[in-house]
């Protein structure tokens, strides 16, 4: 079962080595990941997706959640939440890719932001299974390199995550 | 209070004497040579203990910290001084020993650049270890350092390492002397969650307590004997939790598991509620562990929230002070007889017997390992420190030693290090001024007995009992019942005399091979001041018995060698 998990931690050095090595430890395998300051500079938040079980989980984020410097661990829901992934993608600068690359990105929020007369490099971000729909559009034109941030995730208006709680 | 100007290797000094350290044990090298020029200066304050080996002085740190419950203190230097580190606090790690680890790093500047020594020490250690820290501030050392301490004895004890590269020993900051740190305050169970455990030792017919190291560290004994009298329980322990309970106890049945007691192993797969305190349910301990759970009620109180149902799914768990919450079962639960329960658990003390009278029958060697410890506990005091190392040995002191106090009895339960006994009794003895037994056998011995080296300089007199069966036996007892008796590097030709070998040392020692000529060595090593190595010849073939194999049922219990062709 795919899981969001956030998880607090103090911003000290080596933290990101610590949670990670947890995952390594336990037997999970890090399917995306992305790390940032949050509204308190002193703490970072690291979004992790990962497959368990409702065993797995639970034991894994426990281990996680026993690690000095991580101040909480919450496992994201499966709705009510906002997922969010951001890609930079290279594609193909052909005459007929031009054109199916201006419609799909105007109907997935996509901009140019770069091209040259061999590659154009086009940036979009939303939910996830949105963003692996835009991708599939832009595998037949010739993607040429990508990057993707990882899932960041955050609860609905109104539930707030108070990691001092 | 006075602020003084320090240097970091000063702060380091000062820091483990505020915090009440009186022995630090260790061993020198590059990258630590001002702190030991520290020590040089400190000696009339503080004691190092020089080992042969950091691993040695890892195990010393640890058998200080368990025979006191203060927290142990071990010092090395970088690369193969941080290296050697390892197997001790990964041994600190799984029992939950209460240890600080300073080691010295190569200067910031020269970090990261394959220096002289050089290691990512904290990297190494982040799995075996509870917290690491890397010092490159001098002004976070004395804070870090009581952190370190605060980090070690709170809640589920364990090992954190503080590594300070030679830079920062140098550097100078002020210095204002604190006080020794007080632990996190832990969780109390709520008043819900307590009833519904009283709920369930309340319906219980036939209530086994499950004790673990984490109760022996709390010193739980006398409060888990009270239970167990109102609640008309009997009680069980792992192999962690010996000597937290009398053996006398008319309720205390032994060690249970792979390797347990007869009486006990029996009697908690047919419990109908398990009282587990400070217990993992480690595998070794409860067999197959789906099985184990069919038809009865757990109940797990343990300082640690991740260990309720890691291992087994229990049926209430009780987190955070351990005690308090025995303390209020104990208030709450309804004074109960089960006599039905208590002669089945007299009938299996008396089948223990006659299997225990079964091995004295069978043995072929008649100066088994039974009788030897039978005149270990009949001369031993109540006040005498066990250390063991790891194999059959440790197997057998933990079934046939008998303990009357709690802390006494020093073994490396999780991990299973071997050449952990020497250096663990050296800091046993140096903490408390007991004189330690450490049983061994030629497997173990052979790796860390360079430390007899440290128990003839600091005037340790250590008793090591050494059962000789020339062979590797545990894993030889393995290969035998899962190798189809294929003896692979188990049966080393070895030509070792390891009487010289003591006597080159400086130990006293002595050789036998019958009872009556241990007897008498052991007393005359009872009244040593020396170190005194015992090689007790036994027989090549002895087992560990009975055995309930790896994810077993009590169904798959082995008694003797006819009944599985051992």
């Amino acid at each position: 079962m795919r899981s969001v998990v956030a998880i607090y931690v103090e911003n000290n050095f080596g933290v990101l080595t610590r949670v990670a090595g947890m995952f390594m430890r336990k037997g999970f395998n890090i399917d995306t990941l992305s790390v940032g300051e949050t509204e308190d500079p002193r703490y970072s938040r690291i979004t992790v997706t990962f497959d368990g079980d409702d065993y797995g989980r639970s034991f894994l984020l426990k281990q996680i959640g026993k690690l000095h410097e991580v101040k909480k661990v919450k496992l994201m829901k499966t709705d009510n939440n906002i997922e969010r992934e951001h890609m930079l993608v290279k594609v193909r600068n052909t005459t007929e890719s031009r054109a199916e690359l201006k419609m799909a990105a105007d109907l997935y929020h996509a901009s140019i932001v770069d091209f040259n007369p061999d590659v154009i490099c086009v940036e979009v971000s939303g939910e996830p299974s949105i963003m692996e729909e835009f991708l599939d559009k832009m595998k037949p034109l010739g993607i040429v390199e990508m990057c993707r941030s990882g899932i960041i995730c955050i609860d609905c208006a109104g539930n707030i995550f108070d990691a001092t709680e | 209070m006075n602020i003084q100007k320090l240097k970091g290797s000063q702060i380091v000094i000062e820091t483990l004497i505020e915090q009440g350290v009186t022995h630090i044990f260790g061993y020198p090298g590059g990258q630590v040579l001002q702190i030991y020029d520290q020590l040089y200066n400190n000696a009339d304050r503080i004691t190092h203990v020089l080992t042969a080996h950091e691993q040695g002085a890892a195990h010393a740190a640890d058998g200080y910290a368990r025979a006191t419950g203060k927290v142990g203190v071990v010092l090395a230097t970088s690369g193969p001084g941080a290296t050697n580190l390892t197997t001790g606090l990964a041994t600190a790690m799984m029992d939950s020993v209460p240890l600080v680890a300073i080691t010295g790093n190569v200067p910031t500047y020269f970090i990261g650049k394959d220096s002289f020594q050089e290691i990512n020490t904290i990297g190494i250690t982040m799995p075996i270890t509870k917290h690491n820290f890397y010092v490159t501030d001098v002004t976070k050392l004395a804070d870090t350092i009581r952190e370190a301490f605060r980090i070690a004895k709170s809640g589920r004890p364990g090992p954190v390492l503080v590594d300070i590269p030679s830079d920062v020993q140098a550097a100078e900051t002020a210095f204002m002397k604190w006080y020794p740190v007080e632990p996190f305050q832990e969780e109390i169970a709520p008043e819900t969650e307590i009833m519904k455990a009283v709920e369930l030792i309340n319906a219980s017919k036939r209530p086994y307590i499950y004790v673990g190291g984490g109760a022996g560290s709390r010193n739980m004994g006398e409060m888990i004997m009270a239970l167990a009298e109102k609640i008309d329980a009997c009680i069980g322990c792992t192999f962690m939790g010996i000597s937290c309970i009398p053996s006398e106890y008319e309720r205390f049945l032994g060690m249970q598991g792979m390797h347990g007691r007869y009486a006990s192993t029996k009697a908690n797969w047919e419990a109908d509620l398990i009282i587990g305190i400070g217990v993992r349910f480690s595998d070794r301990a409860t067999g197959n562990q789906k099985a184990y759970v069919e038809n009865k009620k757990i109940i797990q109180i343990d300082p640690d929230f991740s260990e309720i149902n890691k291992n087994i799914t229990v049926d209430v768990g009780l987190i955070g002070d351990i005690r308090n919450a025995v303390t209020r079962i104990l208030e709450n639960v309804d004074k109960a007889e089960h006599p039905g329960w208590m002669s089945r658990i007299d009938g299996l003390k008396a089948e223990a017997k006659g299997v225990r009278d079964h091995y004295e029958n069978i043995a072929e060697d008649p100066f088994t390992t039974m009788k030897i410890f039978d005149a270990i506990n009949e001369l031993k005091t109540d006040e005498t420190i066990v250390t063991t190392d790891v194999g059959q040995h440790q197997m057998w002191a933990g079934q046939f030693l008998t303990f009357e106090k709690t802390r006494k009895f020093l073994s490396s339960g999780g991990l299973g290090a071997m050449g952990y006994g020497l250096g663990a009794a050296i800091g046993a003895y140096l903490a408390t001024g007991i004189k330690p037994v450490m049983i061994t056998g030629d497997g173990s011995f052979s790796m860390n007995l360079i430390e007899l080296a440290t128990a003839v300089t600091y005037k340790v007199p250590v008793v090591v009992v050494l059962l000789n069966n020339h062979s590797l036996g545990m894993v030889r007892q393995l290969q035998a019942v899962y190798c189809d008796s294929r003896y692979s590097a188990t049966l080393p030709d070895r030509r070792t005399d390891y009487c010289m070998v003591a006597q080159g040392y400086g130990a006293k020692a002595k050789r036998v091979s019958d009872l009556d000529s241990f007897k008498a060595a052991f007393t005359e090593a009872m009244a040593s001041e020396e170190p005194y190595v015992i090689e007790a010849m036994i027989d090549t073939w002895e087992l560990v018995l009975p055995m309930v194999p790896n994810g077993g049922t009590i169904e798959d219990l082995i008694i003797d060698k006819e009944q599985k062709k051992i």
